[in-house]
């Protein structure tokens, strides 16, 4: 039965392909017939992998942890797919071919986060966890207001991150494929529910490996043909590219404009990355805290070696995109002195392969774009199907009094709702300025999800009343920064000036909660606030040593 | 957890030397990595210049080139040290306080 669903489905999805292959040429784009053979290879193999899982993804611990017993190495090449997102491979080179040094500046914050979660986080959240980092922070709080925080702060993290996944993933297929808008979002939001919905963590574990294989494969690729122009002297290329756009490439440019901006950004980031739910549920599956620990030490050495090439890539597209007429919009030359990219400069990497790999190389980098926003987004949806199912309703509604099957069940059809909602917003947001949404995304998860998650490990004294009112304070304060600050209040209400002057508003938001859940968890001298710092204790020993932590399952 | 396994752990020299020297080189890695951090992006906030000037006067690549690579890789090598340590070291002492408390 299974089986023929299976193959329904994949000729469904040709099907639809071929179907808009075709519309695309009546919108005027060039047929990217490679591009499109490829990305039906990579969607045929990732529905085999989700068979596969399928029938191996029998329990919730199978669903949400694709049962434990995934290695370091893979679960840090996962993590790395997971943040290698189509946004951050487009945008950071396209940043680095815009203003050169400061995409470096911008990737290196992007880094940081990694070691201090390695040191900090990884393993008392492998040790105290299960499913979500909501089964940490209520280790020995009361479960029912401090799962309701959490999943709310997971729930909002993961719907902000697909709106900006989605309107980017319609918007880049439109231009790649040729497909409508519509037709690409529905396409990814299809696929998304599939991999999720039938193969669990273990088909989305697999397709973001694949998938990052891919694209680090794609990206060295592309970077070893620009430096073999340059006889693999960084010195030539950097004197060609300044040749071209002027010295000022080389230095530290507009992009950090004041200390406080700088500072603020820098905590959004590194705290932002401790507190994104998909990422913090890739630490539950592995087996112990010294695989966790080795996904650190391989996922920030993925990553690191992928900004690393995404400068060269940006650079590469300086030399052989700039001034390629091929590559630009000669059109608008007249109007604006200078013509710009074709597609705007996230387009540089994508001009780039065309540059070193014509068509062929342009169809498999096109091809690898479209699978990194499939396997980004299904880690999201997963991640946002168990906050609803296993902390909402499993944990609020249940009470834990729940078995297995039907708690999968529950996540199943929450992934469903997610991926029609993701579907929805993505075409009600195609026209609306959504640059807020991934800062505000991160403001979240460093302000609501990340100090309840921390203080819950390391701190005794933190009570229920405590987390419950400083993380919603963070939350609370994050949105509100967000919406008086220069890009909502200025750029999309129309105001004249910012109330809140600062584009990131972590810094501010982040003390908030801090401070807010101090006071109130010192000021509690309720019974169950002396309960709960007398759990401590064997909470602190578990998140430790690992003694009493949940281990991988047996098949 | 039973709370006589609390207090036994708790009472382990082994758990204690672990919790002492991890707890400290955690810190230290981390504070190490906020430093090399802050220090690059406050250079880039007050003394944007500093990371302009070429390493040479024939050449055009410049001190933030190398700096900012540098602080990439600087990043991974303290994933690798703190692993390295943390899966040899502190694993054995965290296995005898497994081992010793076995028969509970």
């Amino acid at each position: 039965m299974i089986n023929r669903i299976f193959l329904f489905l994949i000729l469904g999805a040709v099907a639809v392909l071929g179907a808009g292959a075709i519309e695309g040429e009546a919108v005027k784009q060039a047929l990217n017939i490679p591009a499109i053979v490829m990305f039906v290879i990579f969607v045929g193999a990732t529905l085999g992998i989700t068979y596969w899982a399928a029938k191996r993804t029998k329990s919730a611990k199978d669903f949400y942890t694709a049962g434990g017993g995934i290695t370091g190495f893979q679960n840090g090449m996962a993590i790395a797919g997971d943040y290698m997102s189509a946004a951050s491979f487009l945008g950071i080179s396209g940043l680095v071919y815009l203003n050169g040094y400061d995409g470096l500046i911008y990737s290196i914050g992007f880094l940081v986060g990694w070691p201090i979660i390695l040191f900090m986080i990884a393993e008392p959240l492998r040790n105290l966890g299960k499913y979500t980092f909501a089964d940490v922070a209520s280790y020995r709080l009361r479960q029912t207001p401090i799962r309701i925080l959490a999943a709310s702060g997971s729930i909002a993290t993961v719907i902000l991150y697909l709106i900006a996944q989605m309107v980017g993933s319609g918007k880049l297929i439109q231009l790649l494929f040729g497909l409508q808008y519509e037709v690409a979002v529905i396409i990814v939001g299809v696929l998304m529910i599939l991999y999720v919905t039938f193969g669990g963590m273990l088909a989305t574990t697999w397709v973001q490996i694949i998938k990052a294989f891919l694209l680090l494969s794609g990206a060295t690729f592309m970077a070893v043909a620009v430096m073999a122009h340059y006889n693999f002297n960084f010195g030539e290329l950097f004197a060609h590219a300044t040749e071209l756009k002027g010295i000022e490439i080389m230095s530290p440019g507009g992009l950090v404009s004041d200390p406080i901006s700088a500072i603020s950004l820098a905590v959004a980031l590194i705290f932002g990355v401790a507190g994104l739910p998909h990422i913090l549920m890739r630490f539950f599956t592995v087996s112990d805290a010294k695989e966790a620990r080795k996904s650190v030490f391989y996922a920030t050495g993925f990553i690191g070696y992928f900004y690393f090439l995404t400068f060269i890539i940006g650079f590469g597209a300086i030399v052989m995109v700039f001034q390629n007429p091929q590559y630009l919009d000669v059109a608008k030359q007249a109007i604006s002195g200078g013509a710009p990219i074709l597609g705007g400069n996230n387009m540089a990497a994508i001009h780039l392969s065309h540059a070193v790999g014509g068509d062929f190389f342009l169809g498999f980098i096109s091809a690898v774009a479209f699978a990194t926003i499939l396997a980004v987004v299904s880690g999201l949806t997963l991640a946002g199907a168990s906050a609803i199912s296993h902390d909402l309703y499993a944990s609020v509604i249940k009470k834990g009094q729940v078995d297995s099957i039907t708690e999968m069940k529950v996540s199943k059809v929450a992934t469903v709702g997610l991926g029609i909602v993701a579907i929805i917003m993505g075409i009600a947001f195609e026209q609306q300025n959504i640059a807020f949404v991934v800062g505000l995304a991160f403001a979240i998860a460093a302000s609501a999800n990340f100090p309840i998650l921390f203080l819950s490990m390391y701190w005794r004294g933190l009570t229920t009343r405590g987390a419950v009112i400083g993380g919603s304070l963070g939350l609370g304060t994050a949105v509100l920064l967000v919406i008086l600050g220069p890009i909502v209040w200025v750029d999309i209400l129309g105001n004249a000036e910012a109330i809140f002057p600062y584009k990131y508003p972590a810094l501010f938001s982040v003390i908030v909660a801090f401070v807010g859940t101090y006071i109130f968890s010192i000021t509690d001298k309720s019974q169950g606030a002396k309960d709960e710092a007398e759990a401590f204790e064997a909470q602190y020993i578990r998140a430790q040593t690992g003694i009493g932590a949940e281990g991988a399952s047996e098949h | 957890m039973k709370k006589e396994m609390v207090e036994k752990i708790k009472n382990d020299p082994n758990y204690q030397e672990l919790i002492s020297k991890r707890s400290k080189f955690a810190i230290t890695l981390t504070i190490i990595m906020l430093v090399v951090y802050f220090a690059f992006i406050l250079v880039i906030a007050f003394d944007p210049a500093l990371f302009g000037t070429p390493l040479s006067s024939d050449s055009v690549t410049t001190l933030g080139i190398p700096v900012g690579i540098g602080v990439i890789v600087f990043a991974f090598i303290l994933t690798g040290i703190y692993t390295k340590r943390a899966n040899s070291e502190f694993d054995d002492l965290n296995n005898k306080i497994k081992d010793s408390i076995k028969d509970l």
